[in-house]
């Protein structure tokens, strides 16, 4: 059987072995991986025993990685319940590393690692840069947000194990970070689309041509994108742009990512177990029918999570990648099953605003969110209904109340979403569950 | 001399201020001025109608949002500085001006301004 271990660059790195190994032996890596990790986690998470005891599920059952589907759902409600460390199996002594996000209520979900938990995140990164085409002598741009975040340390430390010379970058000041690509001779890049082409749009206004820069790679995550997007970033630099995905809940960037191919995003199964399930029912679907992403993660100690429900819209490719990757392929995500949405790679909830609102004590809970998409940047307005005695005839103190509303969400959210004042009625009125997302973008 | 002024928030679309007129038309009612305070999302229409209580009326049953809100109508000489003059009083009695706009029909063969003031009574003392 020949065997492709090197990627179209002709790049080759040991790391990337397992992103080649025959089927079978992949099952065999998973289905040891998953029985160990199951064991681990019913014997130190309360909250796993618990669901499995009432499923009837003992760890011994868990032999093979399809007996994967007897095991109990996790939701991200249940990271929250749990906050902050319920869900972790292994004693704060052997925790390195915390990360958190947000949660739905304002609350964050805390994310830990031990140290071979922060091996595994490290090398699966860059397995990922590998698969984008990215080695050793590249420079590496993070514009991810360094901190609580797990992009920017996620990408980071992946690019420096690959040997990269890393820039850490972090988010914001958009003059400086072109100014650095251009001195600093940046060969990569990592940060959200939607970023990238807004550093495309400003480039020229500070002299700078993308298309003479050394900069060739691209992996962009944290947030849907589009083909469309993709044509716009690679006709206007030289970058090849590849999605990367991950969430913090199983391990942050660095689960799955586009190889050369740019046809689906190969996910590390023999670290994150895919399932697609039919997000009513959690039914699990055969691989090629579209459904809701479940990842288990195999190889996590601090905080093993069953089946976790990403919401996640997918579906696994069936065809065998000609990469000569093994690993399983799943479509790029363009939707959700639940209201999130993600603007500047942070994630919103719908709840989020309204408890931003009802902080306000003008506003009324008729409120709608409609989500855009302008020049290739997602935006979203809040549209907010005020008590009636609030439609003053002046304007100014419309606009201070407007500027209060943007305040609360901004305190809530992280990040400064546009508050439009609406006329009373205008919000429809809905007889069951409001539709409060309204998406006119075109992913 | 005290006016009821119609105040109509409106969002910024097109068709939403013929709206406005097409219903106060069809109710008969008809308008002495009008003027338009926009930011880019919404508008607060300011008119005077000839009966504002039926206006105002007639546009919440059409499902705007109309309020009654007292303003002050001042007669100006029609010549050079007489609003400045009129201004320059106001400023000296401590009285700020939030905004005002014209008539279009004159009063006693006089322009007349339509203003706006924080406190109507005290203002209505020295220029009603």
């Amino acid at each position: 059987m020949v065997q492709n271990w090197n990627d179209k660059n002709g790049n080759f790195n040991t790391a990337s072995a397992m992103d080649f190994l025959p089927r079978e032996q992949l099952k065999f890596i998973q289905s040891q991986r998953l029985s160990a990790m199951v064991q681990h986690a019913y014997n130190n998470v309360s909250l796993y025993r618990n669901r499995m005891d009432a499923k009837g599920v003992k760890p011994s059952d868990i032999k093979s990685i399809d007996d994967v589907s007897k095991l109990p759902f996790t939701e991200k409600s249940d990271l929250r319940d749990t906050y902050p460390y319920g869900l972790f199996a292994v004693p704060s002594s052997e925790v390195v590393r915390l990360h958190a996000s947000s949660g739905t209520t304002g609350k964050p979900i805390v994310v830990g690692y031990t140290e071979d938990d922060m091996e595994v995140w490290k090398t699966s990164v860059m397995r990922c840069l590998l698969m984008s085409g990215i080695n050793r002598g590249d420079f590496v741009q993070v514009c991810y947000g360094y901190g609580l975040f797990t992009g920017g340390l996620g990408a980071h430390g992946g690019a420096e194990n690959l040997g990269c010379t890393v820039i850490p970058a972090s988010t914001g000041n958009t003059e400086r970070q072109l100014m650095i690509m251009r001195d600093f001779g940046t060969t990569a890049i990592c940060c959200t689309p939607s970023y990238f082409i807004h550093l495309i749009e400003e480039a020229p206004k500070y002299g700078i041509d993308m298309k003479s820069l050394p900069l060739r790679h691209g992996v962009f995550g944290a947030e849907p994108w589009s083909e469309q997007m993709r044509n716009y970033v690679q006709k206007n630099t030289n970058v090849v742009a590849n999605d990367i995905y991950g969430l913090s809940e199983i391990t942050g960037p660095g689960v799955g990512c586009e190889c050369s191919e740019q046809n689906g995003l190969h996910i590390l199964e023999d670290n994150y177990y895919p399932e697609i399930v039919d997000p009513d029912t959690g039914e699990v679907l055969p691989d090629g029918e579209e459904g809701e992403l479940v990842l288990t993660t195999l190889a996590k100690r601090a905080m093993p999570i069953l089946r976790y429900r990403t919401h996640d819209i997918t579906s696994i490719i069936t065809m065998p990648c000609k990469c000569g990757r093994t690993l399983r392929r799943i479509r790029r995500i363009g939707r959700r099953s639940d209201d999130m949405f993600i603007i500047r790679g942070v994630n919103v909830f719908p709840s989020q605003i309204e408890v931003a609102l009802m902080r306000v004590e003008e506003c009324t809970p008729n409120y709608r969110i409609i989500l855009e998409r302008q020049k290739e940047l997602d935006t979203a307005t809040v549209e907010v209904e005020v008590g009636e005695e609030h439609y003053t005839d002046s304007v100014s103190e419309l606009d201070a109340l407007r500027k209060k509303i943007r305040t609360s969400i901004m305190n809530i959210v992280g990040i400064k979403i546009e508050v439009k004042i609406v006329e009373p009625n205008k919000i429809p009125r809905s007889q069951g569950k409001a539709k409060r997302v309204i998406d006119n973008r075109k992913i | 001399m005290r006016l009821k002024q119609l105040s109509v928030f409106l969002e910024n679309t097109p068709g939403h201020l013929e709206k406005v007129c097409k219903v106060l038309a069809e109710a008969g009612i008809n308008l002495q001025t009008i003027t338009i305070a926009e930011t880019k999302d919404y508008g607060i229409v300011r008119a005077i109608a000839d009966n504002p209580e039926k206006a105002a009326d007639t546009l919440k049953d059409n499902g705007f949002f109309a309020k009654l809100v007292e303003v002050l109508a001042v007669e100006v000489d029609d010549k050079p500085g007489a609003l400045a003059d009129i201004l320059k009083y106001a400023a000296e009695v401590g009285l700020n001006i939030e905004y005002m706009y014209a008539m279009t029909r004159p009063m006693n063969g006089r322009p007349v301004m339509v203003m706006s003031f924080k406190d109507i009574d005290a203002a209505e003392k020295i220029f009603g």
